[in-house]
């Protein structure tokens, strides 16, 4: 089927691109220390992408039985559609990357729902008080490419995953903590009891409540590697995305080779990460693989770029195409890769007289992204004070942008952890982050 | 009655305490544009379905894009279910009902041809661009077309068709590293009337956008703030509604002490209702996607808790009525508890009653978003204009709101009588985004909330 649609759109359009996606996934998911439900996901479906007369027409669908549609569709749209500033890519070399374990479609029910009581069980052994919820689950995922200048390529992946939350009520104060990891292979106990001691960390560091000071500018702030995730990571990467850099809405347009931040960071997307979920042998338009340097040593790099935003640019794509079933590529990351420093993230801690340990935020996102600014309130984050954590920090907010606290890096810590499998960051610790609290 | 047979035949047998099957057809059109020019156009159509079943409280879900041998997914589903469960099935009695709800149109977008959607959304991206010191336009228009077909094992068998139409319009200034942008969003239920008319509003954000550039940003810290209709609509839907569903309660033995009805939340000038009952709205339909039929809940009357929202499950649970707010985004996802469409009902003051007597505030107007973790929550205006001595300002640049259930209805003290809905949002929860939802309020004054600027 697909074949003759490619064929078809290509003898009509001369370009055309075909785009097919099956996938099926397993999840088990428990509620308030039960378990809730068990389900199954199948999805499948079909994409065409053509470029008639130098114009873009793109159409998808879900439903088997209007395939035939889509050559007209693409053909009525087209002539409205963008202008194509690239062609389809011809076949590559691609680089190999072990995104397959067999051993994922063999898990059987029986051993997830084992696995979710047993994270259970062990939390609720410690605080009795506890709801928790899980999810555990597995899924594999097949995805085709095939375009006119001749590339038919297909990869196929699999995914285990897991994810554990709890909520402490006391009062009318709620806490909710959670961990999760997800890798293209089936992993064991080590990495769930490495999930069961951060939900522990969490929980222990909360016990008490204390009180942010207000208007801290000049505090420490380390943001844990989930901290790092929340509050930096989206936007530091909108500025390297390649649709913001050719509309002229990223601060680093001009700014590739210069020095952005601090010249301890470096920061790579690399999709060659064996098992991290993201990994990718090409990208979604048949663009091969490559770990592409972000920034080095404190300089920029280079954008991510699908091969419309590279045409924009004059560029070359840097295979960061990724879409969803039924809409176009766009350039982004895959795993994002933060390089460790060399500070015992303990030490860190025990060298702050007073500051902020910020883990997780509600709210992120909602504010002016583009131009690097954060702004969020924190869900999850605790008070230093003399070299130690004293309690978490409630109806508190965070402020900063994301190059100028960056460029005011404290110390890196020593060790690279994942969250939730598509990236890995040290701690860090930096000045220049904006705090407002409730007034006492 | 297209696949009436099919499911009930598929039903047939199916050995749970409880089965359903929905089936969804949609068609979609999206335009949008970034930078310059066009940046995408796109029409999709989907066909997909899933059962769900439920055994001694346990819940088996299973969905999928082809309706072959729907029976064997009917078995699967089931065996699903038997291994969860090990209580007992508590579900909220419904009448069965058997309906055919054609959309709620009232200018149909699938009649206006792809060429005139263009034309209107390229006269929109010039508009942005007519104004001095624009950098970049982001622009969506889409529209889509959702029917679903759902039948359960009470005796139910339901066609509903929704028609939803919205546009998003932002635009950006740049000065060297400072880009900021201004915009709006709107949405409509079967309405593409919408999207025209618009160029008053467009003009009117890109000035903003450049003129942000030069506004200078607040410090954080607690201020009195009143909120504009959209952005007091924001405030219901994060600020209280989340916590009025059901299902976070349902099995929560402190959430219930900490919820139960009458408890009171501040004071009697407060009055919230939920409903897709209400009509022609964003959120708004006959029945839900368990063919429960809407409602119109009072979730507080007077400052106190009055009422909450309800799937089938949570109702039984916690031995109240269904309310008929268990949605799902698509056929891929189970229904969960939402809410459709989420009031504070007006009061007496106008806008000057409210601006009386602050001394030094801040006005703000429109969304960028919002969020909420049980009793916290946040939410972002897209405008903001301080208030001195009882009078609005100059602009600054928008600010992010927080705030704590418990306290901040306490603090909420002036309800305007200029009720107005906000219907471009939309919602997320449990990994389903965006669920077309409305929310509306008048003005309203709330004192020392926490903001931050920057």
């Amino acid at each position: 089927m697909s074949e003759s649609l490619l064929n078809v759109a290509a003898s009509k359009f001369g370009q055309a691109e075909v785009y097919r996606v099956e996938s099926e996934s397993h999840p088990v998911s428990f509620e308030s220390n039960k378990l809730k439900e068990i389900m199954r996901r199948d999805t499948s479906g079909v994409a065409l992408r053509v470029i008639d007369e130098g114009r873009i027409g793109f159409t998808a669908t879900t439903d088997a039985s209007r395939e035939s549609e889509l050559i007209d569709r693409a053909a009525s749209l087209a002539p409205f559609g963008s202008e194509a500033l690239f062609s389809f890519p011809a076949p590559d070399t691609y680089p190999t990357v072990d995104i397959v374990d067999p051993a994922i479609p063999q898990v059987s029910q029986r051993s997830m729902i084992d696995t979710g009581q047993g994270l259970i069980e062990r939390l609720l052994d410690e605080w009795p008080d506890l709801l928790c919820d899980a999810r555990i689950g597995w899924s594999t995922g097949r995805g085709r490419i095939m375009n006119s200048a001749g590339i038919d390529e297909e990869y196929e992946q699999t995914s285990y995953y897991c994810s554990l939350g709890a909520q402490l009520i006391r009062g009318t104060d709620m806490l909710n903590v959670w961990a999760g990891f997800g890798s293209s292979h089936l992993f064991g106990d080590d990495e769930l009891d490495r999930l069961l001691q951060t939900v522990r960390r969490s929980l222990r560091w909360s016990k008490e409540t204390a009180i942010a000071t207000a208007n801290t500018g000049d505090l420490p702030v380390i943001f844990t590697p989930r901290g790092v995730s929340a509050t930096l990571l989206h936007p530091l990467m909108s500025g390297f995305n390649g649709k913001n850099v050719a509309n002229g809405s990223s601060p680093l347009g001009e700014r590739w080779g210069e020095k952005i931040v601090d010249e301890r960071i470096s920061i790579f997307d690399d999709p060659l990460i064996e098992g991290a979920s993201g990994s990718r042998p090409f990208d979604d338009e048949g663009v091969a693989s490559r770990r592409h340097a972000l920034i080095s040593n404190g300089v920029a790099g280079g954008p991510l770029l699908d091969l419309q935003t590279a045409g924009q640019l004059g560029m070359t794509s840097t295979g960061a195409a990724g879409r969803g079933l039924t809409s176009t590529p766009v350039p982004g990351s895959s795993v994002i890769d933060i390089v460790a420093g060399d500070t015992d993230f303990e030490d860190m801690i025990a060298g702050i007289k007073e500051g902020l340990v910020i883990e997780e935020l509600l709210g992120a996102g909602q504010g002016n992204e583009l131009g690097g600014d954060f702004r969020a309130n924190v869900s999850l984050g605790y008070k230093i004070e003399d070299g130690e954590i004293i309690g978490r920090v409630k109806d508190t907010m965070i402020s900063g942008n994301v190059y100028k606290v960056l460029s005011q890096v404290e110390h890196i810590g020593d060790s690279s952890d994942w969250v939730f499998g598509s990236m890995r960051s040290p701690a860090i610790q930096c000045l220049g982050v904006e705090v407002a609290t409730k007034d006492e | 009655m297209k696949y009436r047979d099919l499911i009930e035949n598929a039903l047939n047998g199916h050995g749970a305490d409880y089965c359903e099957i929905r089936i969804e057809e949609t068609d979609n059109s999206r335009l949008t544009y970034r930078g310059k020019s066009l940046d995408t156009i796109a029409q999709t159509s989907g066909l997909g379905g899933n059962v769900r079943a439920i055994s001694k409280g346990g819940w088996g879900f299973a969905s999928f894009n082809s309706l072959d041998d729907l029976t064997s997914k009917v078995a699967d589903a089931v065996a699903q279910s038997k291994a969860v469960g090990g209580s007992k099935t508590e579900l909220g009695e419904v009448e069965p009902h058997v309906d055919v709800v054609p959309a709620y149109i009232v200018e149909d977008p699938s009649k206006i041809s792809i060429d005139e959607k263009k034309r209107q959304m390229d006269h929109y991206n010039d508009l942005v661009w007519s104004v001095d010191g624009i950098n970049s336009a982001d622009i969506v228009y889409g529209d889509t077309s959702r029917k679903t077909f759902f039948g359960n094992s009470d005796g139910s068998y339901i066609e509903q068709e929704q028609v939803h139409v919205i546009t998003r319009i932002s635009a950006q200034a740049r000065s060297g590293g400072d880009v900021q942008q201004a915009g709006f969003s709107l949405g409509s239920q079967g309405d593409y009337g919408l999207i025209r008319d618009l160029d008053e509003k467009v003009i009117d954000a890109a000035k903003r956008a450049v003129a942000l550039l030069d506004a200078k940003s607040l410090d954080g810290g607690e201020r009195t703030v009143i909120l504009d209709p959209v952005l007091a609509g924001v405030f219901v839907h994060e600020a209280f509604g989340h916590l009025s569903e059901g299902d976070n309660v349902y099995e929560n033995d402190k959430l219930k002490e900490i919820m139960y009805m009458g408890r009171k939340f501040g004071g009697k000038h407060i009055n919230f209702t939920d409903g897709a009952a209400i009509p022609a709205l964003r959120g708004s339909f006959k029945y839900d996607d368990e063919g429960t039929p809407a409602t119109r809940t009072a979730l507080v009357r007077e400052g106190e808790l009055v009422g909450r929202l309800h799937s089938r499950e949570t109702a039984a649970k916690l031995g109240e009525q269904p309310t008929g707010n268990a949605l799902a985004i698509g056929y891929n996802f189970p229904p969960i508890v939402r809410m459709t469409n989420t009031i504070i009902e007006p009061g007496e003051a106008n806008l000057e009653d409210l601006l009386e007597g602050v001394e030094d505030g801040v006005y703000v107007r429109n969304w960028y978003g919002g969020m909420t973790q049980h009793e916290m929550f946040t939410f972002s205006s897209g405008e903001a204009y301080m208030i001195r001595n009882g009078e609005i300002q100059e602009a600054v640049r928008p600010v992010m709101l927080s705030g704590n259930l418990f306290e901040t209805l306490k603090n909420l003290d002036g309800i305007g009588n200029d009720l107005d809905m906000n219907q471009g949002g939309g919602c997320g929860k449990g990994g389903q985004s965006p669920l077309p939802v409305s929310n509306g309020s008048p003005h309203i004054r709330i004192q020392n909330c926490l903001i931050s600027g920057a």
